[in-house]
């Protein structure tokens, strides 16, 4: 079979599995809310300064709400030893992988996409003018959180504490993942709005490199 | 076992070598180094310091050596090798860390600056740091061997990417001394000092790495001795049970 084909149809089982509960949505939205709205209160939101630090502030709860619920990912498929019969079907180990990572990838982004108006109402930035500048910055900030999210989700899921253990794992490694996101969206939400490429390039060279390296590891993602 | 003694008698020797060339080292940078002329007698500090931190950059090149000869070879001499190598590398990130600020403090008037260098060696140590974590979670040996070795080559793979992007994001930091641009270098005394301490802190590395090798060889067969012992244990029972029945 060809993986992506396999990829896809993996990608629509997580899609069927994910929009039946809606789990990894519904928390992932409100966590980035109660963020934005706990945040408020150490510094003052409404000063010409604060433009400077809610970039960063909306990028740390997209990282955190990631850190935190792609640990299901690969955990939820123990509950009924789904991910041997995954294993015996004949997708590859990178299309189940990469499969994951495009579910992943597809609900964190509808969530930022949810939490961009909030965002920009509460902390009066607008963000119509630089949309579509904004949005590349945000699949590929995501992509890159989605698939080492997922990778590790797998790489922690027979582990204990691994609900914990998710988050200290891939947030150093994403430090790449925040300066250049946390730039490029502060130069686009600047009062004379910059669009710097070289951060866009920061966040396609660590998607590129991770990709690579999720397909070689692969096997030992989804291995027993 | 003669083996074992053979290899422990070349252990010693390299102990006690090693120990020599750390003794000679000290006395280079203390009585041989010349005087920096600026920061006088807190540079020595150097020596130390950008010794410890390029042994610890070898410790993690051997982890992601090892880590990729795991995943291809699956060969347990591997795994051992990593986690060694990333205990000590870590050790030596620690003692990094620590000498910094002893040495920014006076030069620089505070202990610690969010420069690329000092920012990537403390995301290198929290990388490290989860490495070790994520292998004590993980009970079954086969799978703390294949999860961590996957973990490890991500965490690598990583390093250059931190410093670039903190280095974009940081640039009015000053030069790096060693290969630097125009107007650094190093004294050529002060190169020999350094490259004899490098040498004797990578003689301490292999020391430490080689020591702690043989303690997780030993760690792993004590598990395997503990399986064993759990399943006589587990057939002795059962045969009590069966002659129970019997009588």
């Amino acid at each position: 079979m060809n993986s992506l084909r396999a990829a896809s149809i993996i990608l629509g089982k997580e899609l069927r599995t994910e929009f039946r509960t809606r789990e990894l949505l519904t928390t992932t939205v409100v966590f980035v809310l109660m963020v934005l709205i706990l945040f408020s209160f150490t510094f003052d939101p409404t000063a010409e300064e604060a433009r400077r630090y809610t970039p960063g502030l909306l990028w740390l709860a997209f990282l955190f709400a990631g850190s935190l619920m792609l640990f299901p990912s690969f955990a939820r498929e123990q509950v009924n030893d789904t991910l041997d019969a995954l294993r015996m079907s004949p997708a590859g180990s990178f299309a189940i992988v990469m499969g994951k990572v495009l579910a992943n990838f597809a609900f964190l982004t509808l969530a930022e996409w949810l939490m961009l108006p909030v965002f920009s109402v509460f902390y009066d930035v607008s963000v119509l003018r630089v949309l579509w500048q904004l949005l590349l910055v945000f699949a590929l900030g995501t992509f890159g959180l989605a698939l080492t999210g997922t990778a590790f989700s797998a790489v922690a899921a027979h582990a204990r504490m691994r609900e914990l253990l998710l988050p200290l794992l891939l947030l150093p490694l994403l430090t790449p993942v925040l300066i250049a996101s946390v730039e490029a969206t502060a130069g686009l939400l600047a009062r004379e709005p910059q669009f710097d490429v070289t951060w866009v390039k920061i966040l396609a060279g660590f998607d590129v490199v991770f990709l690579a390296a999720s397909y070689l590891v692969a096997d030992a993602l989804v291995e027993e | 076992m003669g083996r074992s003694r053979q290899s422990d008698a070349v252990r010693m020797g390299l102990a006690v070598l090693v120990g020599l060339l750390v003794i000679a080292g000290a006395y280079a940078i203390f009585f041989v180094a010349p005087m920096e002329a600026s920061q006088r007698e807190i540079q020595r500090i150097f020596y130390f310091h950008v010794g410890s931190a390029w042994t610890a950059g070898v410790a993690f090149l051997i982890v992601f050596i090892a880590n990729i000869g795991y995943l291809s070879k699956r060969a347990p001499m591997w795994d051992r090798l990593a986690v060694s190598s990333a205990e000590v590398g870590l050790a030596f990130c620690t003692v990094v860390l620590i000498t910094g600020p002893i040495w920014a403090k006076p030069v620089w008037g505070v202990a610690w600056v969010w420069d690329a260098r000092l920012t990537t060696t403390a995301v290198l140590w929290l990388l490290y740091v989860g490495y070790l974590l994520l292998r004590s979670f993980l009970d079954d040996p086969a799978r703390r061997a294949v999860a961590s070795a996957a973990f490890g080559i991500f965490a690598f793979l990583d390093v250059p990417l931190v410093y670039f992007s903190i280095r974009i994001w940081r640039t009015q930091h000053p030069q790096p001394v060693i290969a630097g641009g125009e107007g650094s270098g190093l004294d050529p005394m002060m190169w020999r000092v350094f490259l004899f301490n490098w040498v004797a802190l990578l003689g301490v590395m292999a020391l430490l790495i080689w020591k702690r090798y043989r303690v997780e060889a030993l760690l792993r067969e004590v598990e395997e001795l503990e399986v064993e012992i759990a399943w006589k244990e587990a057939d002795a029972a059962s045969r009590s049970v069966l002659a129970g029945q019997n009588n």
